[in-house]
Parts: C-alpha cells; structure tokens; sequence
C-alpha cells in the first residue's frame, strides 16, 4: 500500500492507505477529522470541502495519495485555539445554519472566495456557493454570513496591516 | 431549619437578564456546528469488532425471489455474515399503521430497490463488494409503474377515504358555472444532507442499543424490539441530532435501523449501516405524487357553491404512513377556503415504487394545492382577479365550518391579506408586470398570491402527548431531556429557552441532552410541526413542577409567602431578599427536597372521528401568505423568481430567527419541489433521479434575489399553547405554491383571457416550455 504524508492542520501525518482510498475518507477514518461530513459521495453537495495548499476542494473527489505533500486545513483547523475564524463566527451569528451538516462545507467554500475576492457582491456570492447544497435554511442567512464574514477577514486584515 | 449556604443579600435588578423566550438565540449546536465538533452518528468512534453493512436489493419491480445465493459473497475475505429474512428472530414486519411492511423481503419483492439481504464485512468497501456478489433469482411479475394505471385499475392499498358536508350534487348541478379539472404534482426527495444511518450495539441480557438518525426512537425501539422478540425495555434507541429528516427519517429510519440490530444479534458485534446517497434515495420512501382533480359549482363572482374533488396518491408498494397523509391531505383541500357543500375523496394507489411517506407537510401542501388550482381555474375563467376570488372565498362569519366539521377560529388570514398586499406593493406590480408581458414578446412575467392555513397537531389525536425530563443539579445547573428530537429545526434551543424562562435563568445554564427512549418513554414523533408545541409544554411543566418546590423552599428561607418568590436573572427573589439559584438548589438538596421531574403535556380539545372523519382534529391554525414574482423566458422554458414577499404567522414567536429560519427554508424546500426536484422512474421501474447530479436541489443560484420574511406582528396564540406561540416547520413550505401560481400566470399572458395554463407540477423548464407552446397555440 502507498505511504501519503501530508500537513493537516499544521501538523504533519502520514499513513499506509490503500491507492484507492478517499481523501474524505482519510481524514475522517484515519485522522478522525469527522467535521468534514460526506453527504452525496460523488462530488455535489460540498459538504466534504477542504483547502488544499489554500485552495477549495471536494474531498470526496480526490485521492489520498494526490494529497501526497500537500498541506491540507480542514474544518477544525480554522479557529486558532479559542479564537474562533470569522467566517464561522459570522455561520454563528447570522444564523446561517440549521442542521449544521453542511455548514463546514460552507465556511470552507466561503473562506475560499473571500480569498480571491474580499469583497464579493451578493451575486457573486450565490455563484460561488452552486456547489455546495444546503436543504434546510433555504441559503438566504448563508448568503448574509458569507458577506459578514468577509467584511469581518477584510477588518482583520486591515488590522493586520496597520 | 437549614440556613442558606450564603448569606442573604440585596439583588440586582431582576430586569437585568429578560426572559429567554420570545428572543433570538442561536442554535443549540450553532458553534459546534461551525467547527465540525458536532458529532452526528456516522462521525461515532465505533466499538471494537464493529462491522460495517451494505445492502443487497430487487433488480425487479415486481418479482417472485426464488433463490438466494450468498455463497461468493461469503467467500470474500473480510465478509462476516449475510443476512436475509430467515435471520430475523421475530415477526419480519416493520409497518408503521397496518401490519404487514417487511423488513427484509421474503419471496416476494415489490420495487426496484427493494431490500432482501445484508452484507456485515470488515468496513464499507468489503461490504459493498460482497454485496454485488449476491445472486437473487427470480421470476418478474407484472408491475403497476405509473399513478394513472393504478387510478384505471383501481388498484388500492386500502379502501378510498371521504370527507363530506352537506350535499354537494343539487348545488354541483344547479350552479351558474361548473368547472371541472385536474392537476398532477410529483414526488420530492427528501435529501437530509445527512443519509439515513444506524449503528446497532449488542449488550448483556440481549439488550440493543440503537443509535438511529431518527425522528421517532419509539417507533424504532418498538419494532426492533418486534423484530428480535424482545420486550421494549431491552432496546435504548438515541439520537442526539440529525443531519436533517423533513418526514425521512420517521417510519423510513425503522428500516436501517431494523436491518442494524438484526445483523447485531446475528453476528453479536456492532454493526453499523449508512446508506450512500445513492442507495438512500432508491431504497427509501419520498413525498407522495397526486393526481388531484375537481368538479366544482361557483357563482358569477367566483364564489364556491360546492366542491367535489378527489386526490388520488402515490403510495408506492406499502401502505407505511399513507392513511395518515392521505387523511391530512383531504383536511387540507379546502385550505383557506369555505366549501358550502362539498365531498373530498382520497384514494391510495398501489404502485410499484419505494413506499411514499412522511414528508414536511405530510399530504397537507397536495391538498392544498387542489384547492389553489381550483381557485385559480375560477378566476382565469370568469376573468376575475385572482387576489379578489381568493378573498371572497375566504372563511368569514356564518362561512365557518371546514370539510371535516371542525368550526374555524381566529382566522387570519383576511387582515393579514391587507397588511401583505400594501408591503408587498401588490397592485402596483400587477400593474407593471401587465404593462410588462404587453411589451414583451420573449421574456414575461408571471405575479400570484397564496395563502396558507394549516392545521395544527397531529390528525390522529392520541399522537398529540409529549414528555419531558428535567434535572437541576446542586450547582444550579440544568438538564434537559424530552422525546422531541433535533433535525436542524431548532427544537433543542427552543425547548431550552422555554426551561430558562421558567427558572428564570441564562439559556447557556440549560443543557439539552440526546434524545433516548431510556429518559422518556413512549413518545410520539418529531413531526406534524408539533416539536416545540408537545414537547416545549412538557419540558414547562416539569420545570415548573420543580420551581414550584424550590419556591417552597425558598418561602421558608425568606419567610415570606411563597407567591412572593420570583425566579429573575439567575436568582430567587422575594422582596429585598434574594438568593442565587445555585445556592437555593443547594438549599434544597440539603433539605432533602427533588430536583427532578417529569413532565407531560397532551394537547386539549381535539378529537377526531376516523370513521366520519369529523371533529376537531387542530387545536388552532397556522396562517401564512405569499406573494412572488417570476420571470420565464417562453423561447427555453428557463425560469427566474425575481421576488418573494412573505407574511407568516408563527404566533408569539419562541425565537424570531429559528422561525424566520424555519419559513425561508421551508419556503425554498417547496419551491424545489414545484419547479425542479423531478423524480423519473423508467419503463422498468428504476428510478433514475437518485442523486444530486440527476435530482436538482435548489442551490443558492436558485433563490429569489429579493426575498423579505415577516413574522405576524403582536399576535400571540388565542389557544393556551408554549407562551402563545405556533408550530412553524411545516406550513411555509405550502407558500411556494405562490411561485407555480406565477409561473402559471406568467404563461397564461400568451394566451387570450379566460385560457388555463396546462402547467403542472414540477413546472420543470421543460414543462414551461410545453405550456408556452400550447399557449401560444390556444
């Protein structure tokens, strides 16, 4: 069996997993990383989004081993310690979730476009959101936490700079 | 006496802290549920030796089983065990009404999907495979695959049901205009993002413990304990939340559940069973389709002499949860309207599909939409204003009396009528979309109003009791436990605030604990909206019943009366004297008095007659009204929703936001399924919609832009409910009717006045397509 190592979360792991094995599968059964929820298996509904090297990813539709060197965030790799990421505190306080199960998926998508786009028009939004499936709140408070959120990394970058 | 562990002092003031009901809290999860800490059952570490099962399912719609092998199944390494109806020690019978539902099939299956056997292997993959591995030999027999065959051939799981008042014939007959016609309106997935799952755990004396992603852990506890021959006692069913259920998770969870423990017992190990996405939506049951037709006598205004419909279900292959959902969608036709005279008939059709069951609004949004139908037929072919005709046919005075005999109260509807139509701008945009389509030869625009008035408790009236355990600990601490489970909808936190305000404390002093068969027993399901009503009165009165003898306690302590004792802001007043609640409970302890309690609530006042189908099945009503604004392009069929304008009724609200919450969502979750959620079988009877790539859900791209949610202002409950408040989860999801009411509309502007839009439900864009050509040809 292959030997992937990666980052996750800032720390570095490894592990023999079968070549066939899931990325999402790795997390959640080797890691137990369970806050990424696989919810259709085949790459719809976004509820098993992670960054990879920064970026976006469904990861119920990559490999372990594509992982192979790469430094993976998951969910519970957002807040640093107590503090939680502004992305979530805005899914919190905009009440932008109800059962909760695709909301990792959410704030992950939702951290990713803020970082291409700190400042995104609630059309673009929308856009972004089309691969992530939310069946109980009917998106209208997702939509409002993903621009509080982004106004909220936006103030603390700025804050960062100053 | 024993003196306080502190000393008396002067409060603070009790306005400090207001009361936890009637204001916004975040959900009971909401953090967890943002740093992935919520564990939802498929994220439980497992027990040693747990195995992982896959099922094995009919190939056929129809057909006689007359061989099993598993034999290559077996032979795969890391393969424990198959199970198969012999395996099941009791009765093989999971029917949630009528007897008769088979866990596992015997010799006889009826759907494609259909489930015969479970494979138990090592983990999922080795489960899956050994699953494909499984012959099933058969001999095919003819299937009924299509609602309209079963209509023809009368082919019914049970008799047909009839709601009747008056006599509607003379006045069908006699009327200035009689209209006939017909609507047909799919069946919807439910898709929880979280699949149906179960992980069954053997314990000494044959005990199981079943954590089931349920909404009715009795139901589960009562038919796994069928199944294994056990009593009820020897089975704990739990759950703490739910990735979603919207209804699939109340009789359709038994199933997975069921299969889990059998192979538990069987094998004697954990065993867990998750249905992939795939196999969830091909094995389990989904809103009912219908054919709803009716025949029906108005006036020259568009007012309803008399009204005989008939709504014709779907059921698929089993009876399941059918009577009652057929019985809520008959209680629903006539929605908000008064039906002089009037027959109502339900039929349960028999087809050769998963078995249709419970699904938010449990056959109340077909009915409804029969009436909607119904009332928009009047007004395009008098020519009359489809706002007015609604409004004149709305219950009122001396016009109050349902199908179903139960006189309705405290209608709504006609003043909120007033307040929607001025902040949703009505009958300026009217105008505008008119002046728009005259304009306009490709895009057009389509405007309706819906209302929605919606029965509340379950129609069955024995189903209308809850419990409700609470604890206070020596520290001031509270546990809460009730048999209402958690989803999404927001039912913990709410229940919580209710217990907060009753002692007066902090909402985070309350802690919601899993739901388990073990705390409370025999309860009725998370369903039929009635979660926050049943279970939130329960969880009051064991509360009170505890603050009462706290009270007591206190009165002595303060030596002041105890109608002087008030519970504010973490503390016990009692004129200048207070103590904290901690050090009271403490008190109490040491006095030796219980800071325990049960609760139990049953809802008054209703009764029900099945075999008349009379009474009082609701204790009161749920109102609500929508207005929305489409846009189709009539050269594609592609469609738009460009505004939605809502007023809803949710009497004195628990928490605004879970409220809004539940109306935005439900709202959404109804406009999926009447314009994009399709399910389509073939001609063999597969289903071939079952997963997200095929079945579309409404995503974010999909919602109106422009999307204003009101809550009913200053309107607390008339009936004695949880501080005044209304049932939220179901009704909304009825408004989007107003979205395939405007999409109606908007075809209708390319056909002359008076020409009904053959546009039914989903109104696919396809469908809009069709219904723009035949417009065009009208």
């Amino acid at each position: 069996m292959p030997t992937v190592s990666m980052t996750v979360n800032g720390k570095q792991v490894s592990g023999e997993v079968d070549a066939r094995k899931l990325l999402v599968e790795f997390l959640r059964e080797n890691l137990l990383l369970t806050g990424t929820h696989v919810g259709c298996d085949t790459s719809q509904c976004g509820a098993c989004v992670v960054h990879v090297d920064g970026r976006s990813v469904k990861s119920c539709t990559m490999l372990a081993v594509m992982a192979d060197g790469a430094s993976v965030t998951t969910i519970e790799g957002m807040a640093s310690g107590e503090t939680m990421h502004p992305m979530q505190e805005a899914f919190r306080e905009q009440h932008g979730l109800q059962c909760g199960f695709c909301t990792p998926g959410m704030v992950m998508s939702a951290v990713d476009l803020v970082a291409v786009n700190p400042d995104p028009s609630e059309a673009e939004i929308r856009h972004w959101l089309g691969g992530n499936i939310c069946r109980c709140t009917g998106y209208h408070n997702i939509v409002e936490a993903v621009r509080d959120g982004a106004a909220r990394m936006r103030a603390l970058g700025k804050a960062a700079a100053e | 006496m024993t003196m306080p562990p502190s000393p008396l002092t002067m409060p603070p003031s009790p306005s400090a802290s207001p009361s936890a009901v009637h204001v916004t809290a975040a959900h009971d999860s909401a953090l967890k549920h943002t740093t992935g800490e919520a564990i939802y059952i498929d994220d439980m570490p497992l027990p040693r030796g747990a195995l992982h099962l896959a099922l094995v399912t009919s190939a056929w719609a129809h057909a006689r089983i007359t061989g099993i092998d598993v034999g290559a199944a077996l032979a795969l390494p890391g393969v424990s065990a198959v199970i198969t109806a012999k395996d099941i020690i009791g009765p093989n019978d999971i029917g949630a009404i009528v007897p008769g539902e088979v866990l596992l099939a015997e010799d006889l299956v009826e759907y494609v999907g259909h489930p015969i056997a479970a494979v138990c292997a090592r983990d999922e993959d080795t489960a899956r495979r050994a699953a494909a591995l499984v012959t099933i030999e058969g001999a095919p027999l003819p299937p009924v695959l299509a609602l309209d065959a079963a209509i023809g051939d009368k082919h019914y799981l049970l008799p047909p049901s009839v709601f009747l008042r008056g006599d509607p014939d003379p006045d069908l007959a006699r009327a200035p205009h009689r209209l006939t016609g017909s609507v047909r309106v799919g069946g919807q997935d439910h898709f929880y993002l979280e699949t149906q799952v179960a992980l069954a755990i053997p314990g000494e004396d044959r005990d199981m413990l079943v954590h089931s992603g349920t909404q009715h852990p009795t139901e589960v506890q009562h038919l796994v304990a069928r199944l294994l021959s056990l009593d009820m006692n020897a089975v704990t069913v739990e759950i703490r939340r739910m990735g979603g259920g919207f209804g699939g998770k109340e009789s359709q969870a038994t199933l997975v559940a069921g299969i889990a423990a059998v192979a538990a017992r069987v094998t004697g190990h954990p065993c867990k069973l998750r249905l992939d996405r795939d196999t969830d939506m091909e094995v389990t049951g989904k809103r009912h389709g219908f054919l709803l037709s009716w025949d029906v006598g108005v006036d020259d205004e568009g007012r309803i002499l008399a009204v005989d419909m008939t709504l014709a279900a779907d059921c698929g292959w089993s009876i399941d949860l059918s009577p009652g959902v057929v019985s809520r969608a008959l209680s629903h036709a006539d929605n908000a309207y008064f039906y002089p005279h009037v027959r109502l008939t339900g039929l349960y059709c028999k087809t050769n599909r998963q078995s249709n069951t419970a699904f938010r609004g449990f056959g109340g949004p077909q009915g409804m939409m029969a009436a909607e139908a119904m009332v928009d037929h009047i007004a395009r072919t008098l020519q009359l204003d489809p706002v007015e005709t609604r409004r004149r046919n709305f219950y009122g005075p001396g016009r109050d009396i349902t199908p179903y005999h139960q006189t309705v109260e405290h209608f709504r509807l006609p003043a909120m009528l007033e307040t929607l139509l001025a902040s949703a701008d009505y009958a300026t945009r009217r105008a505008s979309v008119d002046a728009f389509n005259a304009t306009n030869p490709t895009l057009r625009k389509g405007l309706a109003l819906s209302p929605v008035k919606f029965g509340v408790s379950f129609n069955k009236p024995e189903m209308n009791q809850a419990g409700a355990l609470v604890h206070v600990y020596t520290d001031g601490s509270v546990s809460l436990n009730h048999g209402g489970t958690e989803m999404g909808q927001g039912l913990f936190v709410k229940v919580a605030q209710v217990v907060a305000a009753v002692f007066g404390l902090d909402l985070d002093r309350i802690k919601p604990t899993a739901t388990t068969t073990g705390k409370v027993p025999n309860t009725s399901p998370t369903a039929a909206s009635s979660g926050t009503d049943l279970n939130g009165m329960a969880a009051k009165i064991a509360a009170e019943t505890i603050r009462a003898r706290m009270a007591e306690q206190a009165a002595a302590l303060f030596e002041e009366p105890v109608e002087a004792i008030r519970f504010e802001s973490n503390r016990v007043f009692a004129g200048n004297k207070s103590l904290s609640f901690p050090e009271l409970a403490e008190a109490c302890h040491g006095e030796r008095i219980s800071l325990s309690s049960t609760g139990f609530y049953r809802t008054p006042k209703i009764h029900f007659d099945r075999t008349t189908n009379t009474g009082r099945p609701f204790l009161y009503f749920a109102h609500g009204l929508a207005v929305s604004e489409v846009a189709i392009d009539t050269l594609t069929g592609e469609w738009k929703p460009l505004r939605v304008d809502i007023l809803h009724d949710v009497g004195a609200s628990l928490n605004p936001a879970v409220d809004k919450g539940q109306i935005e969502g439900g709202f959404i979750q109804g406009m999926g399924w009447l314009t994009m959620e399709e399910l389509v079988w073939d001609k063999v009877g597969r289903l071939r919609t079952h997963a997200p790539s095929t079945y579309k859900i409404p995503t974010a791209r999909d919602v109106p832009a422009v999307f204003t949610v009101e809550l009913l202002a200053d309107a607390p409950n008339e009936e004695a409910t949880v501080f005044r408040s209304k049932a939220v989860g179901e009704p909304p999801l009825v408004l989007a009717l107003s979205v395939w009411l405007a999409l109606r509309d908007a075809v209708g502007s390319l056909a002359p006045a008076g020409w009904v839009p053959p546009l039914a439900a989903p109104a696919t864009p396809e469908k809009i397509l069709m219904a723009c050509e035949e417009a065009r040809r009208a």
